[in-house]
């Protein structure tokens, strides 16, 4: 004996069916939605301005002309600071992601940092601008240079790094562990020949993600004094620099046409740079996932 | 008799994770060039038991112990001990085969090259794997990766690994529970030869392996809250044939477990 009897049933049957349907229909809308921003902004970028993306755009500085204006400094500032500041965190996430996973445990100290690491993680990025200000520019007298921005983006993205190297070194299964300690290795021999390497791929795919998002970062720079006019190649860690955002962010606010379709250049050059990282890192992911 | 000096023993030993005591004062020899089996229902402690005595224990947080486990008269817990020597005296096969992702070769010369091996290592690698029956499959290719040999393959692979550091004793915990019966068979032969050099401690599910390959077999079982005691130790002979305690000897006969 059917529970439920078969005619009410068919009654909510019909019901059901097309809750089923609108739900689809809505999720199917959200999607699209967002799709058709993105291409939005795509596409009026790109028409805007892709006539000014060409080599000499790319090799020219910046100038009062908008026709003769380039990205050479901004491009090559950018580059310096995601370099600067990929190292640093990624030095400073791995040591302690290893910290956490390996050798912490489950002790009071580790608990309070693994809360707090989240939290850092959610911090506005133009507060970090507040703190490399205070400590790189100002106490550790690195001016406003490279340096302190790329010291400042490392740490900005360093939250994120520690999580995704945190994640990857879980990933590892603990028999590869017991295997190790079962030869006779130490904890660190344990950890650096054994751990390590097979998180790698999943690391160095947290820090290419991260310093992606550092590449796009515009509040902290400002703040800790980067540059809009750069006619000059900068020569060191301690040179005066300009980034990508900072130079289309300085385009955009200029009153004439010119400089608007230089700004769109100028985004199209950092998407492009953006996009291939991140096309990087998914392919990275996908060795991992294949290989495991 | 010279040959049957205790390698390992252990005093009184009860092992805890935070409140929960999972090995109920076991006191138990283990002899040397000999194959002890452990045998037991799940969760009866076996593979606890097997991990105090290379202090695999000590990787779990919560662990704490009473009594002594003694290495050649030498209590392994002492302050003193480094678990790490231990491991490499005392080495260990795992339930699952774990070869580390790495080649064949590297696989077996991992623990020599840490624990600073300086003769030929090619060398080293080579007898490893023939004594671990595995070098004829794998002589040609022991550049590719240890993880596309199968499953009972990797598990020799294993068992050359630990041989490669040439320890005393060999723990295996569970080797064959997840080889098919052509793969077991093989293991199983292994552990004969090899017996001849190592003392060989084995846990298992099985008891036709235990009776197989064993010469003296401890049988553990939880008792309400004597988790993990030892019911009984003994000839395996004598214990499959001919059981003491009637606890054995309904496990034995398959009537729990």
């Amino acid at each position: 004996m059917a529970v439920i009897a078969p005619r009410d049933f068919r009654k909510r049957m019909n019901r059901r069916k097309w809750e089923g349907r609108a739900f689809y229909v809505l999720c199917l809308l959200a999607i699209t939605v967002a799709l058709a921003m993105l291409a939005v902004l795509l596409i009026y970028i790109a028409v805007k301005g892709y006539s000014q993306v060409n080599w000499s755009f790319i090799t020219s500085f910046p100038s009062r002309h908008p026709d003769e204006a380039g990205i050479k400094s901004a491009l090559l500032g950018s580059i310096y600071l995601v370099i600067i500041a990929g190292l640093v965190s990624f030095v400073l996430g791995v040591g302690a992601a290893v910290y956490l996973e390996e050798y912490a445990g489950r002790n009071r100290f580790a608990k309070i940092a693994q809360i707090n690491i989240a939290n850092l993680a959610g911090v506005p990025s133009i507060v970090y601008g507040i703190l490399g200000l205070e400590i790189f520019v100002r106490s550790l007298h690195l001016g406003k240079s490279l340096a302190a921005g790329g010291f400042t983006l490392a740490l900005l993205i360093l939250p994120i790094i520690i999580i995704a190297s945190q994640e990857a070194i879980r990933a590892v299964p603990p028999s590869i562990r017991e295997g190790g300690y079962a030869l006779g290795a130490s904890r660190w021999q344990t950890v650096w020949h054994l751990v390590l390497p097979q998180a790698f791929s999943g690391i160095l795919t947290g820090v290419i993600l991260a310093v992606s998002r550092a590449m796009g970062e515009t509040a902290p720079l400002i703040v800790i004094g980067a540059l809009t006019f750069v006619p000059f190649t900068p020569d060191g860690p301690l040179s005066r620099f300009s980034a990508l955002p900072i130079q289309i962010f300085n385009w955009t606010s200029r009153p004439q046409a010119g400089f608007q379709e230089a700004a769109a250049a100028g985004i199209i050059v950092l998407l492009i740079l953006l996009l291939s990282m991140n096309a990087l890192a998914v392919i990275l992911r996908n060795k991992l996932e294949n290989r495991s | 008799m010279l040959q049957a000096d205790p390698i390992l023993q252990t005093k009184d030993l009860s092992v805890y994770y935070g409140a929960n005591r999972v090995v109920t004062e076991v006191t138990l020899d283990v002899l040397r060039n000999r194959i002890t089996a452990i045998i037991g229902p799940s969760g009866s402690g076996k593979s606890t038991l097997l991990r105090c005595f290379n202090r695999m224990n000590d990787l779990i947080p919560t662990f704490r112990l009473s009594g002594e486990v003694l290495f050649e008269g030498r209590n392994l817990y002492t302050p003193t001990v480094d678990p790490t020597e231990i491991r490499y005296q005392i080495g260990m096969v795992f339930q699952r085969p774990n070869p580390f992702p790495k080649s064949i070769f590297d696989n077996v010369a991992f623990g020599p090259r840490i624990n600073g091996y300086n003769g030929n290592l090619a060398d080293l690698v080579e007898r490893s794997l023939q004594r671990a029956a595995i070098w004829d499959e794998v002589k040609d290719r022991l550049k590719s990766s240890a993880l596309s040999l199968s499953g009972g393959q990797q598990q020799r692979l294993c068992i050359a690994r630990t041989l490669a550091i040439e320890p005393t004793v060999i723990l295996m915990d569970e080797p064959c529970s997840s080889l098919d019966p052509i793969a077991t068979l093989a293991i199983e032969e292994l552990m004969r030869e090899l017996s001849e050099d190592y003392s060989i401690v084995i846990v298992t599910h099985n008891m036709q392996q235990a009776a197989r390959v064993s010469n003296y077999t401890a049988f553990l079982m939880a008792e309400g809250d004597r988790v993990g005691q030892l019911i009984e130790f003994g000839e395996s002979r004598q214990i499959f044939t001919n059981p003491q305690d009637e606890r054995t000897e309904a496990y034995i006969t398959g009537r729990f477990g």
